[in-house]
């Protein structure tokens, strides 16, 4: 569904140019969920980014259901590292955002926003400010939006970084339900290496910048996962294992 | 251009003692000291009128004030004050609305805001008094010309502050709301315009001072009613008293609009909420 052709990216920062991204070729299917793990500041964000056709590739291509990514897909529901909720809205009026540009009644909106708020835990912060909440808060806000937005692929950029363990448990419990109902394809970049694999059908390492797929991992867990207990199974572990030695001689390399 | 936040600073000629800090005096003993300077001066100048400074040059309060209790007394003082409140106000609506909306339309349209970027730089440049004989020219010498001179102030103070606050919204909130397939008309009204509120709402509060300059000026060079005319005219008669009683009136109706914009801005509170 997603197809990357030899996709690179370079920035120029006045005489400097930046490798971002460098010759990556990867295909989505449908409904697959994919992890993107690398060190930080490698082109993680910059790959989303471009599926999200905020930027085009410097050269190579990327195709969206048969489409070339050529300007804003619209079809894809992006949630960014930063959070980017509407300062003098409130929380369940940023939520309702999508829903108000479609043309969804006022009444409507607020019931279906309370929805998707109680399912982030949120409940009783609808009317509260985005500057009022914290970092986790903001990014459920985020999250809620997201899923209101009802997007068929799901974008996240470490949507999970600044949650507590216990939250983070209910956050992967919910967007692995709400994915699977809503038959969502979804492509997620973190860098936890448990995240990766409790949620992911495949796992893909990027190296350090400029970014290039190091290896890719299939994940073939039973779904539906308990995301509490599937690290306790020895596939898992296995995987686990057998990801953490390859990422350790990636990590290792790049200390050198 | 003034960024929006600057409302925050402390304003000391405005008796903010209260709040300016540590002071071991209460601010109702303040006011007392201010009373008294003030008579204080009143006074000095009543003494130096005609013994130290020849009063033609300087006039004396009490002359001050009769002229003024003249002027109220047969109503005409009130005929020149509406006609400057009247061309204030409508030169500050006009030229807020033009700056509001050339603002924005500037600040989204990034070609026509290359095309017009040495134009507006120039026409800003420009002392837009200058422009007073052309709008006579145009307007004639009714009150049209002074709404157009104040119009022109406000507009350029009012369209610099739109255009740098639409062009100070943050991207990614944009890239949010078009990723939501929200239409360019969307992306204005629902991110662009309530993003750069705050920094409009700071143009129109400076902008305020400029629509009084602008009337008053405008009347100065050619009008037969409103108090820049009427300090012109006691001018050219040498009726010194005149000038002050003028000049005091026009103070107080400065001090008023400020007074009114506080108010307003106390009322639009909620805009100002916007950083993160």
């Amino acid at each position: 569904m997603i197809d990357l052709r030899h996709v690179s990216k370079t920035f120029r920062k006045q005489d400097e140019i930046v490798d971002a991204v460098r010759d990556i070729s990867l295909t989505i299917a449908q409904k697959e969920i994919v992890a993107i793990i690398g060190p930080s500041g490698c082109g993680k964000s910059t790959l989303l980014n471009m599926i999200a056709g905020l930027y085009a590739p410097s050269s190579g291509s990327i195709v969206y259901k048969g489409a070339r990514v050529s300007d804003i897909n619209t079809d894809v529901g992006y949630m960014t590292q930063k959070d980017n909720l509407l300062p003098w809205r409130t929380v369940r009026d940023n939520v309702a955002f999508p829903l108000e540009l479609s043309g969804v009644a006022k009444g409507e909106r607020a019931v279906r926003a309370d929805q998707v708020i109680t399912h982030v835990g949120l409940d009783g912060f609808g009317h509260r400010y985005p500057q009022e909440l914290s970092g986790g808060m903001r990014k459920r806000a985020c999250l809620a939006r997201m899923l209101l937005y009802g997007a068929e692929t799901a974008l996240l950029d470490e949507p999970f970084a600044a949650l507590d363990a216990q939250l983070k448990l209910a956050m992967h419990d919910l967007l692995l339900k709400l994915a699977a109902e809503a038959g969502q394809t979804v492509v997620f970049v973190t860098h936890d290496l448990m995240e990766a694999v409790t949620l992911a059908d495949r796992v893909l390492v990027c190296t350090r910048r400029p970014a290039t797929l190091a290896l890719e991992q299939r994940i073939e867990l039973k779904r539906p996962r308990d995301v509490l207990n599937v690290r306790f199974t020895n596939e898992f572990k296995e995987l686990y294992d057998a990801l953490w030695e390859r990422l350790r001689v990636e990590y290792h390399e790049e200390r050198i | 251009m003034t960024a929006p936040d600057g409302d925050a600073a402390p304003d000391g000629l405005h008796g903010n003692a209260a709040n300016a800090g540590p002071s071991p005096l209460g601010s109702g003993f303040m006011v007392i000291c201010q009373v008294v300077l003030g008579a204080v001066l009143l006074l000095l100048w009543q003494a130096a009128s005609g013994r130290l400074i020849d009063s033609f040059f300087i006039s004396n309060p009490v002359e001050v004030g009769t002229r003024l209790f003249g002027w109220i007394a047969d109503g005409s003082l009130f005929v020149h004050v509406w006609a400057t409140v009247y061309a204030t106000v409508m030169g500050f609506a006009i030229g807020s609305i033009i700056g509001v909306v050339l603002g924005i339309w500037l600040g989204v349209s990034t070609f026509t805001s290359r095309l017009l970027n040495p134009y507006m730089s120039a026409l800003n440049a420009l002392p837009k008094v200058a422009l007073a004989p052309l709008f006579v020219l145009w307007f004639g010498l009714g009150i049209e010309s002074k709404i157009a001179l104040a119009a022109v102030l406000v507009l350029f103070l009012v369209f610099l502050n739109t255009y740098a606050g639409v062009r100070e919204v943050d991207q990614d909130l944009i890239d949010g709301a078009r990723l939501m397939r929200a239409t360019r008309a969307q992306v204005i009204t629902k991110v662009v315009i309530p993003s750069a509120m705050s920094w409009m709402f700071a143009g129109l509060k400076i902008s305020v001072p400029y629509a009084l300059i602008g009337a008053v000026l405008g009347e100065m060079i050619a009008a037969n009613r409103g108090l820049g005319y009427l300090v012109q005219f006691s001018g050219s008669q040498f009726d010194s008293a005149g000038v002050f009683a003028v000049l005091i009136v026009i103070a107080l109706l400065a001090v008023a609009l400020n007074f009114l914009v506080e108010i307003v801005q106390h009322r639009m509170q909620q805009w100002r909420v916007v950083g993160r």
